[in-house]
């Protein structure tokens, strides 16, 4: 039996285990490679709140790309995440505005915010995943008709500018820590400690920001699901051989259109999120790309485009190195224009290694 | 006299092409019958009505005696009739026994409530039919890309007895192997008879279907042309009805 493990890996075409290993882990190690440099290079890089920060801004980017995994393994694209996003920010945060301004409880007009712009976004999913499947529509033409959509309707509601006014609280806990030590003197969880003002708060030391419990336990969801059940397994099969599946006695349309449901609902609460964040609801501008960057950041983390093959902890690997790039070079003073092209970069570097080892992940 | 699959007058037509015109056939358990005839014949067509792929524009299904509606494939694999389709329709990206054991996974409970894949469980099941057919396979957590035409073929045969098939229908089983996989193919397919099982095969090699066939179905542009029991006909008599007598006769 222990002669099969050997044969699997000399069936691929590659002779060394080392070198396969650096291949198939290539973004990781290249990851860890950035952080040493910038380290050097970066004034306050190396810090406990700046990689906090560089977790807590890739909150959203990281449930976007979470989002085109699922799509982009089963072979598809999702056009939409972004304006999706930005109107499900607009639209819950509207109706925030409207119900506090009437003096609804603040918990009661975030709640009620948040869900309505979850729900239009799974109708908009479930709509998108009825063309595809149904009426046959590629599911670029299908969600780029529906980000188009979307991406009116947020602006028509916004009439193009930051819905503001909104109720209190959102901010505390977007952007809020799950430990506050004041060192010495006071320790806290999830609100300040009290009666600390002015000079005093540069001293706090923040510990684990709510943003990362929770993309952490959004993200174990959906890892568990591509992992460990049925519905990952056969969204991998439908990928890998469309026919297979539904031969197979799969449900492929069913199947899609959840696919495409739980991608605009994923974009949806990264635009919830955005609102706890920014405390503002935001548009989605036309110049942000946010669905290239999700799509970019999933074919470095090791999908293919052609379907079958993709991974969450890859997904999330991808979204970390475009971060810790941009993040990198502000901090070393590089114009952050520059970005762009180390991202045109690697995804041409991801794309080339996928096509030159085809058997490897 | 009960026939484990009887099709009568089953038609399909794509557009204005009737690519299968009433044809009528029978089978019973443990019998081999081979569908033979030319490119574009329509023997394809035929049984992917069978398998549930394609829905019949006009005809009947009786499968152990009752009517049966096959409108999904899930619908035939449900009732026992299993399909090893030309291009095979493995997932490549899947390994052995995840292929096998596709759409029909097998769940285990972890924490008591969250059902996760049991890949150990399939793993074992799946090395148990391999080993009962005594076929080989280096190791089943391969993906399907890496094996041979051959090795593939056998999966596919393996999850269709794992599924346990009443009714076993094969596509050109041997066209893309080579000669001691065809063999290999062959006799599964006499031992899957031996068990019971009732297999419709198509093939272009006559020496394949000559040497497990007990009947044969013979199809030309849609049509059953023909039916001869394998001892009372032989091969002359059978490439003529495939391509048209009065061809022949010229
Ligand atoms: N999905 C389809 N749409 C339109 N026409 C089709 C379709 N499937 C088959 N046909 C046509 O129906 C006819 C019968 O095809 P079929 O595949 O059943 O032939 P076959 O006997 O299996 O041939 P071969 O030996 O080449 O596999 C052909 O003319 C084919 O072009
Ligand atoms: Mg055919």
């Amino acid at each position: 039996m222990n002669t099969n493990k050997n044969l699997a890996l000399n069936v691929t075409q590659n002779p060394s285990k080392l070198f396969s290993l650096l291949a198939k882990n290539w973004a990781l190690f290249f990851l860890l490679i950035l952080i040493l440099i910038f380290s050097f290079t970066g004034k306050r890089f190396f810090q406990l709140a700046n990689f906090q920060n560089i977790i807590h801004l890739s909150t959203t980017s990281l449930l976007l790309a979470a989002a085109e995994t699922f799509v982009i393994i089963t072979g598809g694209i999702d056009l939409s995440v972004g304006f999706m996003m930005g109107l499900s920010s607009v639209l819950s945060a509207t109706i925030m505005q409207k119900m506090h301004a009437v003096n609804f409880l603040p918990a009661l007009s975030i709640s009620i915010g948040s869900i309505i712009a979850l729900i239009v976004c799974i109708i908009a999913g479930l709509i998108s995943g009825i063309m595809i499947t149904k009426y046959r529509v590629p599911s670029f033409i299908a969600t780029l008709g529906m980000g188009g959509i979307a991406s009116g309707i947020a602006l028509i509601m916004s009439e193009g500018f930051p819905v503001t006014f909104l109720p209190p609280y959102l901010t505390d806990i977007g952007n809020g820590y799950l430990i506050y030590i004041f060192p010495g003197k006071a320790i806290s969880f999830f609100n300040k400690p009290e009666g600390i003002t002015g000079k005093e708060l540069k001293e706090l030391i923040r510990i684990i920001p709510n943003s990362f419990i929770f993309i952490v336990i959004v993200l174990f969801i959906l890892w568990h699901i591509l992992k460990n059940t049925k519905f990952g397994q056969h969204t991998y099969a439908i990928g890998g051989s469309m026919v297979a599946a539904v031969r197979a006695g799969i449900n492929t349309n069913r199947h899609l259109i959840i696919i495409y449901v739980l991608s605009s609902f994923l974009a949806g609460l990264a635009g919830v999120f955005n609102v706890f964040q920014t405390g503002i609801g935001n548009y989605t501008q036309f110049s942000s790309m946010y669905e290239l960057l999700a799509i970019a950041s999933v074919v470095i983390g090791g999908a293919s485009l052609f379907g079958g093959k993709g991974r969450i902890i890859g997904s999330v690997i991808g979204v970390i190195l475009i971060s810790v790039i941009e993040n990198g070079l502000q901090l070393s003073g590089v114009d952050p224009f520059y970005r762009f092209i180390a991202v045109g970069l690697i995804l041409i570097a991801a794309i080339i290694i996928d096509q030159s080892f085809p058997d490897l992940f | 006299m009960e026939y484990l699959l009887e099709v009568k007058n089953l038609t399909k037509r794509f557009g204005g092409l009737v690519a299968v015109n009433k044809v009528s056939m029978e089978i019973k358990e443990g019998e081999v019958v081979g569908l033979l005839g030319d490119n574009g014949a329509g023997k394809s067509t035929l049984i992917k009505m069978i398998s549930g792929v394609h829905r019949p524009d006009e005809g009947q299904i009786f499968f152990k005696g009752k009517e049966v509606k096959i409108d999904s494939t899930r619908k035939a694999l449900s009732i026992g009739i299993e399909t090893l389709y030309q291009d095979l329709s493995l997932a490549e990206n899947l390994n052995v026994y995840s292929n096998i054991f596709l759409g029909r996974e097998k769940l285990k409970k972890i924490l008591k409530f969250i059902n996760v894949l049991d890949h150990d469980y399939m793993h074992k099941e799946s090395k148990k039919v391999l080993d009962r057919l005594e076929i080989e396979i280096p190791s089943l957590r391969n993906r399907i890309r890496v094996l041979s035409g051959g090795q593939r073929q056998a999966v596919a045969i393996s999850r269709s007895i794992y599924w346990d098939a009443k009714l076993l229908i094969m596509d050109e089983p041997t066209a893309a192997l080579g000669v001691a996989e065809q063999k290999k193919v062959l006799e599964l397919v006499l031992k899957l008879k031996s068990q019971g099982i009732g297999i419709i095969i198509i093939s272009h090699q006559l020496y394949d279907v000559f040497s497990v066939a007990d009947r044969l179905v013979i199809m030309r542009r849609g049509e059953k042309v023909g039916e001869r029991n394998i001892k009372e006909t032989n091969p002359d008599e059978v490439v003529s009805l495939i391509v048209g007598a009065e061809k022949v006769k010229q």
